[in-house]
């Protein structure tokens, strides 16, 4: 974009401008205005990402690479404007480091495949966490158990939901790790963890580092240069786009030294009948037909938030976690999960004598959408011993303090309704 | 303002929280693993972390007696409530036709009041306004014919 815009700061970050964007933010859940709390499974989607994605497909839609033709052109222009918008969007230093992939699970699979099968020697380990997404973790798990002589360590959490760094240090000091695959921003309990430092102490033990931004890329700004990522991903849906796309950041030497993921067409140098070329990075990487369109919505919805700012929403988050952290734990019989110092919009949380399905059953009747379950975390729930899952609200910019207010009233009432 | 596509769902909070399920839920008449039994099976569900243990002891082929160790929702813990205390006597084809009847009323919405049995289990019936809580009803039921057809683990899948 040639045009400068002004970044927006926390001043002029009007929410209530901002939700008429979002369409669906207007309407109401069994006749409740909808209160949507959890963006942390999926953001909603603004009306500029919608209707970047039906101007696509209604003007310049066709597939990609593969046609002389202008529309075919065209949508392939548009498809790589898209991958130069993510490049700026995470400060990498060139297009060709970014990789379109469907979601970050498919992202985090794509280098435990090919880094992991193509690069990893026998006697290395993968250093991942206890607060993980399953997304981060089974991958790994599948690596370890394909008897390659790969390992499978895990750094300890805290009690406050922090990951512990001296464990992280204690299990990188053999220098067997190879690869470090943390997340920056937890789904469950908001922590955010220290990416540069633990780039650093992954780099100064001589493994390579992954994160799985799929939280922090919503709600901060991120520079992969500045953390020193070796890998970084993240998924459109929860950063108010579409479905269907996700991003794997990966440093030039990286992604040219790995083997390709899946086989077919878009991914190959030369292919006869005997053997096969393959493509640079990123195209060795992107077999098939690509989320074209999806390519399309996820540039509108960087341009959109890089628009408000990502300080600003930043801003408008922190004093939105600020207000949470007053009211929440003034609700008699509700118990926060984790209390990071560094934190995002992600709260999970018990409440005494009502099970979290039936809250959110509750809730939903209200208009408030939260989420029950164990969000895809196990081993998480079972390290602060709630096996029984969880209730989590989460934020996402179009968020309010009387949104907030709202389910701290209609919080009360529940464990009124079901004592 | 547009309401929102909900589903079929227009249910009432303290529609589907009756008194009578609420009872259910807290009925202690057969929870608690029992000394001795003669088959077991554990139903997960993976999304929500709700688990049912069922135990049975027999008769040859009926059963003499059933418990349950419930860690679930209010719906959940009402479904292995009711299941315990109506399956004692059946057979296994038996209780297989009564969890398919039950899955079916929660399911449809439609009661059945054909015997006592199903008089009961017609307050789940609400539950279908409720769509994604239809598996909290069918889990106990699940890991029932598990136990019975000699399986250890099963789930709401
Ligand atoms: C921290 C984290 N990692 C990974 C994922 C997986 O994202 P996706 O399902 O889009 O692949 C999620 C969201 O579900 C997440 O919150």
């Amino acid at each position: 974009m040639d045009t400068i815009i002004a970044p927006g700061t926390a001043a002029t970050f009007d929410v209530a401008r901002i939700r008429q964007d979002f369409p669906i933010l207007s309407t109401t859940v069994h006749g409740k205005p909808l209160t949507f709390l959890d963006s942390g499974a999926s953001a909603q989607k603004p009306r500029a990402v919608i209707e970047a994605m039906t101007r696509c497909l209604e003007t310049s839609y066709a597939n990609v690479h593969r046609g002389a033709y202008a529309l075919s052109e065209a949508a392939t222009e548009a498809y790589e404007a898209a991958r130069v918008a993510v490049q700026r969007f995470l400060g990498a230093a060139e297009p060709e480091e970014i990789v379109f992939t469907s979601n970050s699970t498919v992202a985090i699979n794509l280098v435990a495949h090919s880094y992991g099968r193509g690069v990893l020697k026998p006697g290395q380990f993968v250093l991942t966490s206890e607060i993980e997404h399953h997304a981060n973790m089974v991958p790994w798990q599948m690596l370890r158990d394909e008897n390659r002589g790969i390992g499978l360590r895990y750094v300890r959490v805290n009690d406050r939901g922090e990951l512990d760094l001296d464990d992280l240090a204690a299990k990188l000091a053999d220098g067997k790790v190879g690869l470090v695959a943390v997340t920056h921003m937890s789904n469950v309990l908001g922590t955010v963890t220290p990416a540069a430092q633990i780039a650093r102490m992954a780099h100064a033990a001589g493994a390579k580092v992954l994160f799985d931004g799929s939280q922090a890329a919503v709600h901060r700004h991120v520079d992969v240069a500045a953390i020193d990522a070796d890998f970084y991903v993240f998924t459109g849906h929860k950063l108010y786009g579409p479905t269907g796309i996700g991003v794997l950041y990966g440093k030039r030497a990286l992604l040219d030294a790995m083997p390709p993921f899946l086989g077919g067409g878009d991914m190959i140098g030369s292919v006869t009948l005997e053997r096969t070329t393959y493509a640079e990075a990123p195209a060795r990487f992107e077999a098939g037909t690509p989320p074209i369109v999806e390519a399309v919505g996820l540039h509108a919805a960087i341009d959109y938030v890089t628009t408000l700012g990502m300080g600003a929403i930043e801003a408008h988050e922190r004093a939105l976690v600020d207000h949470a952290m007053a009211v929440l734990p003034r609700i008699e019989g509700l118990t926060l999960i984790g209390g990071a110092q560094d934190r995002g919009g992600v709260f999970a949380f018990s409440l005494d004598g009502v099970h979290p399905h039936d809250l959110s059953t509750y809730l939903d009747r209200h208009g408030i959408a939260v989420r029950a379950g164990r969000h895809c975390a196990e081993p998480l729930h079972a390290r602060f011993g709630l096996e029984g899952g969880t209730t989590r609200a989460s934020f996402g910019l179009y968020t309010t303090a009387e949104e907030i207010d709202l389910l701290t009233v209609k919080l009360t009432e529940a464990r009124k309704f079901f004592a | 303002m547009n309401e929102a596509a909900s589903p079929s769902g227009a249910g009432d909070i303290a529609d589907l929280y009756s008194r009578t399920l609420r009872e259910l839920a807290r009925d202690p008449a057969h929870q608690g693993r029992p000394a001795s039994f003669d088959a077991t099976a554990r139903g997960d569900n993976p999304m929500c972390g709700d688990r049912v243990d069922i135990y049975v002891s027999l008769d040859g082929e009926r059963i003499r007696e059933a418990r349950h160790v419930a860690r679930g929702c209010e719906i959940c813990q009402a479904s292995a409530s009711l299941l315990t205390a109506l399956v004692p006597g059946m057979t296994r084809a038996e209780t297989t036709d009564l969890g398919r009847r039950a899955a079916g009323i929660a399911k449809t919405g439609i009661g059945d009041d054909s015997n006592d049995g199903l008089r009961r289990l017609s307050v789940f019936a609400v539950v279908h306004k409720f769509p994604s809580r239809v598996k909290c009803v069918t889990l106990a039921w699940n890991a029932l014919d598990a136990a019975l057809a000699g399986v250890k683990e099963t789930s709401s899948e």
